[in-house]
């Protein structure tokens, strides 16, 4: 390889089932059933999409979700709200582990 | 008349000079204050036309794109809406507009003898609602006569208002009068927070427009009346498509009534037309070719029956008729069989069966859920 993460990847996400038509088709169709509009609408799993997005560190769907939001009626304000709850996730879920080091040090301290 | 003020001669404490920032936000100016050449109706069709949108996946001819879709060709169906674009004049200039209206459009107005053809078409026609849009309609100083007759032959009356028309002290009264004659008042607003409004209609639209929304309430708007209906209509403030309206709508809702205390009866959600302003803002920006491959390749047969075009007949401030506001703001009028048509001498029989006239900026009302001064296409009743 000589370079990752190429833009035009995005585009051409179908072609994964190049190597297993089945299992894409699986996929494709379940995930097109997730962002349909149920008990949340398609505008707060755009935004949930987007935070994920964000925690995950996915290029594409950064790309894909930000225009997704924008389409669902969206700001700015409300998506950066979203990349904060994810980073604070992220945060969190680190700091919490503290509690772990301190029961250690607890533990081993006198 | 209290509107016949033209802003270019009104006189020293008169209501203020339409091109202030305090008669209305201004978001832009107009591209032909500006002369720029994207100002002129050829130059705009000819930049859609020389795009390769090979890479859009579905033909890119629009006529092409209807026809293999199953939908043969697109032709008119009896004239349902009348639409009167009463002329450019505007207090705002908003950066999406596809009429490039503004203060500085004032000489291209409606005159009383066109209001009156205007008239004479709809005793002809029959059609159910009269739809007044523009720049900004009630400027027009035929507006309120319109109105009046428009009602008294039993038409469903439309003003496509831009909110904060509603703040000059000349209009104060207005909500109340068009509450008096049940005309629905169709609101642009492009988003229920300040960000996105602002962006595209101009620093301080958005408190202003809430500020209009408040009197529209307070004159029984808003409130589930059938006689008040009120009807907000958003565009996208960039290049993407509209959204869900059903979706948007509850959430518009929650949000106008928790934060300010506003309400409205129904969102429209429609998709950007790649003409006049909104145009120049795709070119500028580096948008223009992605947002025109994001239209061909979003075509949804499903838009086609319901498309404006077909119900519609759209007169412009000097009597043209056109198939709907779009092509009038690209001067391409409506196929008579001798060519184009006025309302001045309209005969009726000339219209019905007409091959509508289009182009590559109509796949803006096909992309998605589709557009049209209705609104979304697809989702069935609305």
């Amino acid at each position: 390889m000589t370079d990752y993460y190429k833009s035009d990847h995005l585009a051409r996400f179908g072609d994964i089932a190049e190597g297993g038509g089945e299992l894409a088709r699986r996929f494709f169709d379940y995930y097109a059933h997730v962002f349909a509009d149920g008990a949340l609408s398609k505008r707060e799993k755009a935004l949930i999409a987007l935070a994920v997005a964000h925690a995950v560190q996915c290029p594409y769907c950064i790309d894909a979700y930000t225009t997704e939001c924008l389409s669902q009626g969206s700001d700015l304000e409300e998506m950066t709200e979203a990349v904060h709850v994810a980073t604070a996730i992220r945060g969190g879920a680190s700091l919490v582990h503290g509690l772990q080091m301190l029961d250690h040090v607890a533990g081993k301290s006198m | 008349m209290t509107d016949a003020i033209d802003p270019q001669t009104a006189a020293p404490g008169t209501p203020p000079n339409l091109a202030s920032l305090e008669a209305g936000p201004k978001g832009t100016a107009s591209l032909r204050s500006r002369r720029l050449p994207l100002a002129e109706p050829a130059v705009q069709i000819e930049t859609l036309d020389r795009l390769d949108l090979a890479a859009a996946g579905g033909p890119s001819d629009f006529d092409r794109a209807v026809a293999e879709s199953g939908c043969g060709l697109l032709r008119a169906g009896p004239v349902e809406i009348l639409q009167i674009n009463v002329g450019k004049l505007c207090n705002m200039t908003c950066r999406h507009c596809h009429v490039d209206a503004g203060p500085d459009r004032g000489a291209e107005t409606m005159d009383r003898a066109t209001a009156e053809a205007c008239l004479r078409a709809l005793d002809r026609l029959g059609a159910g609602t009269v739809d007044l849009t523009g720049g900004a309609p009630e400027l027009n100083p035929n507006f309120r006569f319109l109105v009046d007759e428009s009602i008294a032959r039993g038409a469903h009356v439309i003003d496509r208002c831009n909110l904060t028309v509603l703040l000059l002290p000349r209009h104060r009264e207005l909500p109340g009068w068009l509450a008096e004659r049940g005309v629905e008042v169709v609101c642009s607003l492009p988003h229920h927070r300040q960000r996105n409004t602002d962006a595209q209609r101009g620093d301080g639209a958005f408190v202003k427009s809430i500020e209009a929304l408040r009197r529209l309430n307070a004159a029984g708007y808003g409130a589930g009346d059938p006689e008040r209906v009120l009807t907000l209509v958003t565009n996208p403030a960039g290049a993407v498509l509209a959204g869900d309206q059903c979706t948007m709508e509850n959430d518009w809702k929650r949000s106008l009534e928790r934060s300010h205390g506003v309400r409205f009866d129904r969102l429209i959600a429609l998709n950007n037309l790649p003409i006049s302003r909104f145009l120049d803002w795709l070119a500028t920006s580096g948008n223009l070719q992605a947002y025109m491959e994001l239209l061909v390749a979003s075509f949804n047969p499903a838009t086609v029956s319901g498309l404006m075009c077909r119900s519609t007949m759209s007169v412009a401030w000097d009597g043209t008729i056109y198939d709907c506001d779009f092509n009038q703001m690209l001067e391409l009028p409506s196929a008579g069989p001798n060519g184009a048509m006025n309302v001045r001498d309209l005969d009726v029989g000339m219209l019905e069966g007409r091959r509508i006239v289009t182009g590559r900026h109509c796949f803006g009302c096909t992309a998605g859920a589709g557009s049209s001064c209705g609104g979304s296409l697809e989702s069935g009743g609305r």
